[in-house]
């Protein structure tokens, strides 16, 4: 009976933890609809710059108290100064574009902490009362998490008496339903969305701070934590603060009881309650259907013009001649380019024209690495059925996965595809008697006839320009105008009846295979596959990529696939502050080519054209 | 890109030996020998840069010394972001770009697996520092790689001979759950229940690597009533379950035996929340007064400023094993230097140690001893140091494990 009563206190604070820095996520996103991939490193932020401040400052109850307020005041500064310096200049660009932008300051700051605060975990050294423990039974229980357990309600109900009792909170609440009609009404918004994210990044540091006499600051929890508090935030409905605490205490219950019965599951255990809160709920438990964020029908993609044309094939040409003025080194990183741009064009092909975009597209990819690599080794089978099984096994899981997908929209579809792909990278990484582990699966070489740089650029070459032309020939089908028609307005595509549903799934069934290819490529050019190749990291490579390109346009993906991992490659080889430059450069990217470097030749090119 | 560059200091040494000794002279315009080293520089900085210090320091002293076969040594540093796939990438510029003789370092497991298959296809020399995979020397064990560190398999039987004179027979473990945590669990209760067929383990707990849920787990090992803990946790995760460990009391009275948990780099962060008496691997930097030792401590405080860490030491003997394998090869051709490095003994800051040519794994150690609290830092005490030799299977054992042999 008390061991039951110290799990429900201990599942208690995991869930105060979570809500902590899951409700200044939530709350950012209810109202500027940013998809703020940097809560993470504000939570960081708040650990370090709490740590600083705690060991300076007398180690009693009062000095942790003033320490804490100083970090959310610090970190509320922080947040304003990044909304009113980052974010205020990309709101009116398509939604998902700020995800980039805050990505870019994600690599940032992990640089930055590590320079100010060292490689080394910091540890704050706990005084007595601090270490105390509270007797329930003959049970021991962490008298701090008790004050974590306490804190839970109190935040909450602070929060709910600001966004229900005062004015601010009443303009926030209609921002979050309707932002249009709120400007409209003439409230100044950037104020409000300056207010909001200082508000969502204080909350981040007292999560941070509050950790700290649990564990440490260190240089990983940034990734650790978003992920988390995205889960938490998708799984109570985005923008919804009771939500958002339904959801911790849900997530938090569940991981502290799932111990005692499934320990080796924990991992996946977390992605899988969020992939079936949202088959039975698209919208979160308490979420509601989210507006369209505005920013306008995007344009068509129309067959190219004939200088695009005369441009790719001197492109193709100066490619398929490569291998006689590049070394051999040069040809390996063109051939990872040319499997980049698969990926690339693949995710492109669900997000832009499909209007789906996903967080979990490595899944596919590595799946299709996995496929070849059991072929390879399993049925010893040659590498071109290897590389056919690739796309194959990627496509049937797409089309079984994908019919619960299309039920949804927007983020939480997003969310349910980075469930899946984090359901599929837990499996890679712990299932070692399958997979490996992380320790992957070796010696997938190619054939002899491609074995060699050359022979295996040209296959990579013919495959990535066959897939990419193949998904650009499939949008001028009546299927992709349908599938475009399905993007803009659902309804009216149902009316004139188009199978919306079942166009959508054929196309991220599509896109699935075709990452699966890239990703069976991928697994004969390295000759190994690892679970990093599913890693959320790998996902976020592809949206870089196709977000950095231009989702408007056909060509997008493919410049963007070139410049983020020429960008990536040079830099990585170039200094140790890579993340810190290639941050920089991603954000400077994003303030200059709003909608993408293909949009901004676009856009160059349609206004020197004559009329 | 860290690109070692010979110092003003040595450079002005090697001219003066080289007007002393004109043939020396001869051999020191011969072009460098070069190592091209990958490690996981920006995602386990805490690993290393104490490393990058250590080989740095090595190259200046191997450098001042004459070099190898008189040549100088150069070495070419990349980042592999901690990733398998850049690894790959990045060997192939070394080799292609850079034209390397050497490959060598890698931290992760899989970084290291990677760059050994790679190697094997290239018929390129691969000295792995760090990687502590089984797999590395055994079961994926290939002619062209070498291995520094001692194994997972290594650690975990230095760890059960201790443990075997422990009263307890109830045990429990805790692991990161992936292959790393696993094979550590597997090694250790399969080694101590051969010894001690009188214990059992009754529950395991493997919460997820960066995700430890630390006061559930903690709950969970207390509820199965154990005598003796089996820690292998490390890193963020350990800090975290040894504060709750600390604060619901779940190491009184019970022994805990830690895998890795010696080394400064997981114990200095626990600072004064150390639990005593915690049976460990690691490297007691401030207490180990060997004469080796003391020259490398004394030699690392002078040039970084900082007392030296696990990582320090394999970056040192990383660069001295790599020299030592090329003087016993007589040149820098792959297949004299496969065969140059099976057995080349060489120095490292722990005692002499050497490359066995049965599986390619060296024969350096590491110190066995207990935690303890000094000024509310952890220190090891007790300690004493373990070839790397006396916890390796017999042969007729270690070639059934190593079935591509070579």
């Amino acid at each position: 009976m008390d061991a039951l009563a110290v799990s429900l206190l201990t599942g208690l604070a995991d869930a105060a933890s979570l809500f902590l820095v899951a409700s200044g996520l939530t709350v950012i996103f209810g109202v500027t609809r940013v998809v703020n991939f940097a809560h993470g490193s504000l939570y960081l932020l708040g650990a370090y710059i709490g740590w600083s401040l705690l060991t300076r400052l007398p180690h009693s109850p009062l000095g942790f108290l003033l320490g804490a307020l100083a970090t959310i005041i610090a970190l509320a500064v922080i947040g304003m100064a990044l909304e009113m310096a980052l974010l205020r200049r990309v709101y009116r660009v398509p939604e998902l574009f700020q995800l980039l932008a805050t990505f870019g300051v994600v690599l940032m700051v992990q640089d930055i902490a590590q320079y100010f605060w060292g490689a080394e975990d910091l540890t704050l050294p706990r005084p007595p009362w601090l270490r105390a423990f509270v007797l329930i039974g003959n049970q021991r229980f962490p008298r701090f998490d008790l004050v974590i357990i306490i804190l839970f309600p109190l935040v909450f109900g602070v929060l709910w008496l600001l966004f229900r009792r005062t004015r601010w909170g009443r303009l926030v609440r209609a921002a979050t339903e309707d932002r249009e009609m709120v400007a409209a009404l003439g409230v100044d918004q950037r104020r409000l969305f300056t207010s909001v994210f200082a508000l969502g990044a204080g909350l981040a540091g007292l999560g941070g701070v509050l950790a700290l006499p649990d564990a440490s600051a260190n240089l990983q929890m940034d990734l650790s934590s978003v992920t988390d508090a995205f889960v938490v935030v998708v799984v109570g409905g985005l923008g919804s603060l009771p939500g958002a605490a339904l959801a911790s205490l849900l997530i938090g219950l569940l991981q502290s009881f799932g111990i005692m019965l499934i320990p080796r599951a924990t991992l996946a255990l977390v992605f899988v309650v969020m992939a079936v809160v949202l088959i039975l709920r698209p919208n979160g438990l308490l979420g509601r259907p989210i507006s369209g964020s505005g920013g306008g029908t995007p344009a068509l993609v129309r067959p190219a013009p004939m200088a695009l044309r005369a441009a790719g094939g001197a492109a193709l040409c100066a490619a398929l001649l490569a291998p006689f003025y590049l070394g051999d080194y040069a040809l390996a990183i063109a051939t990872e380019m040319l499997i980049a741009m698969l990926f690339a064009a693949s995710l492109h092909f669900m997000m832009g024209p499909g209007g789906m975009a996903s967080f979990g597209h490595a899944a596919w990819f590595g799946i299709g690495a996995y496929a070849s690599a059991f072929a390879a080794h399993l049925l010893a089978a040659p590498m071109p059925l290897g590389l056919a099984l690739a796309p194959l096994a990627a496509g049937v899981l797409a089309v079984a996965f994908g019919a619960f997908v299309v039920r949804l929209s927007g983020v939480y579809l997003a969310m349910l595809t980075l469930a899946f792909a984090e359901i599929a990278w837990a499996i890679a990484f712990q299932w070692v008697d399958l997979t490996g582990g992380d320790n992957g699966i070796l010696g997938v070489w190619p054939a002899p006839w491609a074995a060699g740089p050359r022979g295996f650029y040209w296959l990579a070459l013919g495959v990535t320009v066959g897939g990419t032309l193949a998904l650009r020939h499939l949008l001028a089908t009546p299927f992709g105008y349908s599938l475009r028609g399905a993007r803009d307005s659902r309804l009216r595509a149902e009316a004139i009846g188009i199978p919306a549903a079942r166009i959508q799934l054929a196309a991220f069934t599509l896109a699935g295979a075709a990452a699966g290819l890239a990703g069976g490529l991928y697994a004969y050019a390295k000759g190994s596959v690892f679970p990093t190749y599913i890693s959320l990291g790998h996902s976020v490579d592809a949206l870089l990529m196709v977000l950095l390109g231009g989702v408007a346009t056909m060509s997008g993906p493919i410049l963007g696939a070139l410049a983020y991992t020429g960008l990536y490659d040079l830099l990585l080889a170039a200094t140790s502050l890579w993340r810190l430059v290639l941050g920089a450069a991603i954000i400077v990217l994003v303030l200059a080519f709003p909608e993408g470097i293909a949009g901004a030749i676009l856009r160059l090119w349609t206004r020197l054209r004559p009329a | 890109m860290t690109q070692i560059k010979l110092s003003r200091r040595a450079l002005l040494a090697g001219t003066t030996a080289a007007l002393a000794a004109p043939t020396l002279a001869r051999a020191l315009d011969a072009k460098p020998i070069r190592i091209g080293e990958i490690n996981s520089y920006s995602a386990v900085p805490a690993f290393t840069l104490p490393y990058r210090n250590g080989w740095q320091l090595a190259l200046t002293h191997i450098n001042d010394a004459g070099g190898v076969l008189g040549r100088k040594l150069e070495v070419i540093s990349r980042d592999d972001a901690g990733k398998p796939q850049d690894a790959v990438r990045l060997a192939g510029e070394l080799i292609e770009n850079e034209k390397v003789d050497v490959l060598a370092g890698g931290f992760l497991s899989n970084v290291g697996l990677a760059l050994s298959d790679f190697s094997a296809r290239k018929q390129v020399i691969y000295i792995a520092g760090e990687p502590l995979t089984d797999a590395l020397v055994w079961e994926k064990g290939q002619p062209f790689c070498f291995r520094l560190r001692p194994s997972t398999y290594m650690q975990a039987a230095m760890l059960v001979a201790e443990a075997a004179k422990l009263p307890a027979r109830r045990w429990v473990s805790v692991a990161p759950n992936y292959e790393y945590g696993q094979s550590a669990v597997k090694w250790f209760s399969e080694l101590l229940k051969a010894r001690r067929p009188d214990i059992e383990f009754v529950t395991a707990q493997w919460p997820a690597l960066g995700h430890i849920d630390a006061g559930a787990v903690a709950e969970a090992l207390a509820a199965a009533k154990p005598e003796a803990i089996y820690n292998v946790t490390f890193g963020p995760d350990l800090t975290n379950f040894v504060r709750q460990g600390n604060t619901r009391g779940l190491f009184e009275g019970r022994a805990v035996v830690s895998l890795l948990t010696g080394e400064p780099e997981y114990l200095d962060p626990l600072g004064a929340e150390t639990p005593p008496g915690w049976i460990v691997t690691g490297y007691p930097w401030a207490s180990l007064d060997t004469p080796a030792h003391k020259a490398f401590r004394e030699a690392y405080q002078s040039q970084f400023h900082d007392y030296p860490r696990m990582g320090s030491v394999v970056g040192y003997a990383l660069i001295h094993a790599i020299a030592a394998g090329i003087t016993r090869a007589g040149g820098t051709e792959a297949a004299a230097m496969a065969r140059g490095f099976a057995g080349a003994q060489f120095e490292t800051p722990f005692g002499a140690a050497q490359f066995r040519a049965i599986d390619h794994q060296s024969t350096l150690g590491t110190f066995v001893g207990r935690t303890a609290l000094k000024d509310d830092k952890g220190v090891m005490v007790d300690w004493h140091y373990v070839d790397g030799a006396a916890v390796l299977p017999d042969d007729a054992t270690v070639k059934k494990l190593r079935p591509n042999a070579g």
